[in-house]
């Protein structure tokens, strides 16, 4: 994130900020680099800013302030054609009065190459995606996927180094989503090419990306790759937007040897690692996952600090156990336990102990 | 397998044929739906689709002369017009029995006018004749009265036609003779009329009993008369001086007045034979002209070719189908004109209906309603005013040329004609159809999403490859919609041709509308209208087949 990675990074934003009517930022100063070949998706709850930097990277906004670079030169100024960037839309946006072939050799013709060579890559580009039959179908004659792989071929037939993607699986359903979540990584990086891709499914994000930028409120609330993405979020909002998670409020007793000991609201306490809080008496929000939470507190080391909390519910989810409890005066706190031989089934209403390691807990700043 | 080898019908649970249950389920849908559209259905049924087959019907209707001059037509029908001679005697006695009815109903101008479209001076010819006919034979039937009194009572006429008190009556001729009488007037002569000639007279005196009955249903239908106490017509006097002379066996008769009818047919004999034909010559000399009665040869049919020929701007002659003379050409121009100013009309529209869609379409909610109302603003004004305010606008005195001259672009004596020509009319018709333009093309035009501009640009397009390669196909059945709204409506447009139009700028339907309401010529009027309605359905077909109707959206 930082300035210096801009100099040989092959997309960049630098301090860009962007408002439509003058009074309120969409995107507040937003810096972002990318080096050639990455996968890198904007994940963001709608509004959040993340289409309108697409927008502005593809050329059909302009920002209001800063400055976007494409391989170390600004294109703020150049015209979307101009730009050389293919470009996945929501609907697919494919021609409905062309044929399949044609919609796939226009930008091949309006960069006026040759008809020979012009149906060489269409026909390439119809292979990659396998719909070589199809090419002289119309759009309105191919299914959801089919459109779907044809929008992508056309995005990606007249070669461009950096292919942006808006949420280009939105309509499609689950099943064939997660087909082309697997087809257009695997794509992507078979060509090489470098990716953005605008989505607001969190799953998506997490399983298609090299790195993913959460977005909220006109800012990257977090870049970083999946896992650290899920396992370290750097702050409130992330931790409860990436997968399921836990909250508890409290308030920081002392920090000691990088373990941070919360007093919960309840009086109880309990370990976490401190993130976003330095010193004792701050407010904190503490953010667990739901699989990090033990209940057999014979793994947990033996001075550790444990809860007090009551079953409220027990969900049988086939692979997993999911049981709500009833901890520190909440009752929306989640368990999730493997369907192991040994795990036992717990009876709503039993009084438990629970307990983490303290590293799976993350004391976060008080929201 | 199994299933799709099986090659009977397919059967409901009750055994019944799948598909006659599923079509009497739907019978009760497809009733209430007909019931639904049943009030409009009749109501457009009775006062506009019959109507207008009446009309387009009356294009070759031609009735009016084989029921004005039956005998006539029965007579001309042999006659050779190739011989140059005006036909026989018998034509004109044929003529006098029709032209005398005619004119006591006054049905014989109608078909002086109708005649007079396909051969000027007919309508005066048939004029004058009417009113001379009475004096036909007038010297013959003063020499009847003069040998007895008893000629001019009508009693006596009644009691010999009817053949006496108890005589046998022939309603086959009373009941002809109706039939005839309600051909040539289009009245009801039905009902008693107090008379039924006498089966002997009538076999005795077939002319005079035929022309006494026609009197008879006349006078008791028309003049609501007596009959016995009417004097007959001079025609059943010449009738009966013609059966007369024509050697009727008045010797044998006994019934009433047979006295007199022997000593009438002794001074018949003395009288000179009439001659209808040197009368009708002596009233009208056209009637010795055979191409008059070539004229009324070809019309006799009860359907005619005439008016549509005249409305191509061709006749009907001896010599079979030829172009009207130059100076009577005018309905050939008129639809071509129809069509050519129709045409830049609709083009006019498209150009400039084009950009103000795109933008209702593209801009903001809130501009884009502010602009509708703008476009739809004229549709609240009334047609009249529009027309009017353009002539106050393009008129020499008016606006544009007050100030074109204040601006010293054009000189006092020189100001700009732009009404009361074509101009005139394409500027004023082009304002009005606008409308019918713009909206199918906005709502279309709404329709095509902004990604697709954007994901040609993304392509590589420039702004203009991306509008023409991508959007304006799109927008073409709107383009279509609107053409052929705004095509049809211009192509009968009427009233502000009429208003704005002079004499270069008004259409068939102005031609149409003069001749159903100043010259009365419907039949004409008709012809023109339905090789206007057949050109639409044509250019309608036309247009499917190239763009394809499925291709016009309204939205």
């Amino acid at each position: 994130m930082s300035e210096s990675q801009s100099g040989d990074a092959f997309v960049a934003f630098e301090r860009v900020q962007k408002s439509y009517d003058g009074e309120n930022l969409v995107v507040k100063d937003l810096n972002l680099s990318m080096p050639k070949g990455e996968f890198l998706t904007m994940l963001g709850p709608s509004g959040s800013g993340k289409t309108t930097c697409l927008m502005m990277l593809a050329g059909f906004e302009t920002a209001t302030h800063g400055k976007i670079l494409l391989d170390g030169v600004s294109i703020n100024n150049i015209p979307p054609h101009k730009r050389g960037i293919g470009m996945v839309f929501q609907n697919y946006a494919l021609f409905p009065h062309m044929t399949v072939a044609e919609n796939l050799s226009f930008p091949l013709e309006v960069r006026k190459i040759g008809k020979s060579q012009r149906e060489e890559k269409v026909r390439r580009a119809l292979d990659m995606v396998q719909m070589g039959e199809f090419g002289g179908r119309r759009p309105a004659q191919l299914s959801g996927g089919q459109q779907q792989r044809i929008a992508l071929a056309r995005a990606l037939v007249f070669e461009p180094e950096l292919v942006l993607m808006d949420e280009p699986l939105g309509a499609l359903d689950k099943q064939l989503r997660e087909h082309m979540q697997f087809e257009i990584t695997k794509l992507a990086h078979d060509l090489g090419i470098t990716t953005v891709y605008v989505t607001h499914d969190q799953t998506e994000a997490l399983t298609m990306s090299d790195r993913v930028a959460v977005f909220n409120d006109g800012r990257i609330q977090q870049l970083a790759p999946p896992d650290e993405l899920y396992e370290s979020p750097q702050n409130s909002f992330v931790a409860q937007f990436i997968g399921e998670n836990n909250t508890l409020e409290g308030t920081v007793k002392e920090i000691r040897n990088g373990v941070a000991l919360v007093e919960l609201d309840d009086g109880e306490v309990i370990d976490a690692k401190p993130v976003n809080v330095s010193q004792p008496g701050e407010r904190t929000t503490i953010s667990i996952r739901p699989e990090r939470v033990e209940v057999d507190l014979s793994r947990l080391s033996e001075n550790a600090h444990t809860l007090n909390a009551e079953v409220a519910e027990f969900i049988y989810m086939g692979d997993v156990f999911r049981t709500r409890l009833k901890v520190a005066g909440r009752d929306d706190f989640i368990v999730k336990t493997r369907n192991s031989a040994d795990q036992q089934r717990l009876k709503p209403g039993t009084q438990i102990k629970i307990g983490w390691q303290p590293e799976d807990c993350r004391a976060l700043e008080a929201v | 397998m199994s299933d799709t080898t099986d090659t009977g019908p397919v059967l409901a649970a009750d055994g019944t044929p799948l598909k006659r249950s599923l079509n009497r389920a739907l019978r009760a849908q497809k009733m209430r739906a007909l019931m639904l559209i049943a009030p409009l259905l009749i109501f457009v049924l009775v006062t506009f689709i019959a109507p207008i087959l009446d009309m387009l019907f009356r294009s070759v209707e031609n009735q009016i002369v084989s029921n004005t001059l039956p005998y006539t037509v029965e007579q001309l029908a042999d006659w050779d017009p190739e011989t140059g001679e005006a036909p026989g005697d018998a034509v004109f006695a044929a003529l006098y029995k029709d032209m005398f009815i005619a004119a006591e109903t006054k049905r014989h101008t109608r078909l002086g006018t109708r005649l007079n479209y396909e051969q000027v001076g007919l309508s005066s010819m048939f004029r004058g004749s009417g009113r001379q006919i009475d004096d036909f034979g007038k010297d013959q039937i003063k020499a009847l009265e003069k040998l007895d009194n008893s000629w001019k009572d009508a009693a006596f006429w009644y009691a010999l036609m009817t053949g006496g008190e108890g005589a046998e009556g022939h309603t086959a001729l009373l009941n002809a003779q109706r039939v005839r009488m309600a051909t040539v007037t289009g009245d009801d002569y039905d009902g008693d009329i107090g008379f039924v000639p006498g089966r002997a007279i009538a076999a005795l005196l077939p002319e005079t009993a035929q022309a006494y009955t026609a009197f008879a249903l006349f006078t008791a239908v028309e003049d609501e008369d007596v009959v016995a106490e009417e004097k007959p017509w001079e025609a059943v006097k010449v009738a009966l001086i013609r059966d007369l002379q024509a050697g009727a066996d008045v010797a044998g008769y006994d019934g009433p007045g047979a006295a007199e009818l022997r000593a009438a047919q002794e001074l018949a004999a003395e009288l000179p034979a009439l001659d209808f034909r040197q009368a009708f010559t002596a009233s009208d000399k056209g009637w010795s002209d055979p191409e008059t009665w070539r004229t009324i040869q070809i019309y006799s049919p009860d359907l005619t070719s005439g008016y549509f020929l005249n409305a191509v701007d061709l006749k009907q002659s001896a010599d079979g189908i030829e172009p009207r003379p130059e100076n009577e050409r005018i309905y050939i121009k008129l639809f071509k004109r129809t069509l050519f100013m129709s045409l830049v009309i609709c083009g006019a529209c498209i150009v400039l209906a084009y950009p103000v869609s795109y933008l209702l379409a593209t801009l903001p909610m809130r501009t884009a309603n502010l602009l509708m109302i703008l476009v739809l603003l004229p549709f609240w004004t009334s047609l009249l005013v529009r027309t009017s305010a353009w002539k106050v606008m393009l008129q020499q005195q008016g606006v544009i040329n007050d100030v074109l001259v204040w601006l010293g672009l054009v000189n006092d004596a020189g100001r700009l004609v732009m009404i009361n020509n074509q101009f005139g009319t394409i500027v004023a018709m082009t304002h009005i159809l606008l409308p019918f333009m713009i909206l199918p093309m906005y709502s279309v035009m709404s329709t095509i999403p902004p990604a697709y501009v954007r994901a040609a640009k993304s392509l590589g397009a420039t702004n203009w490859t991306a509008f023409w390669r991508v959007y304006f196909p799109q927008s073409v059945p709107g383009i279509g919609a609107g053409s052929i709204l705004v095509f049809i409506l211009s192509i009968g447009y009427y009233i502000t041709p009429e208003l704005v139009g002079g004499t270069t700028g008004t259409f068939i339907s102005n031609r149409i509308a003069y001749h159903i309401s100043s010259s009365l010529n419907w039949g004409l009027a008709a012809a023109l209208g339905t090789i206007l309605l057949a050109a639409v359905l044509i250019l309608y077909w036309a247009y499917d087949k190239i763009v394809g109707i499925d291709n016009v959206k309204l939205g």
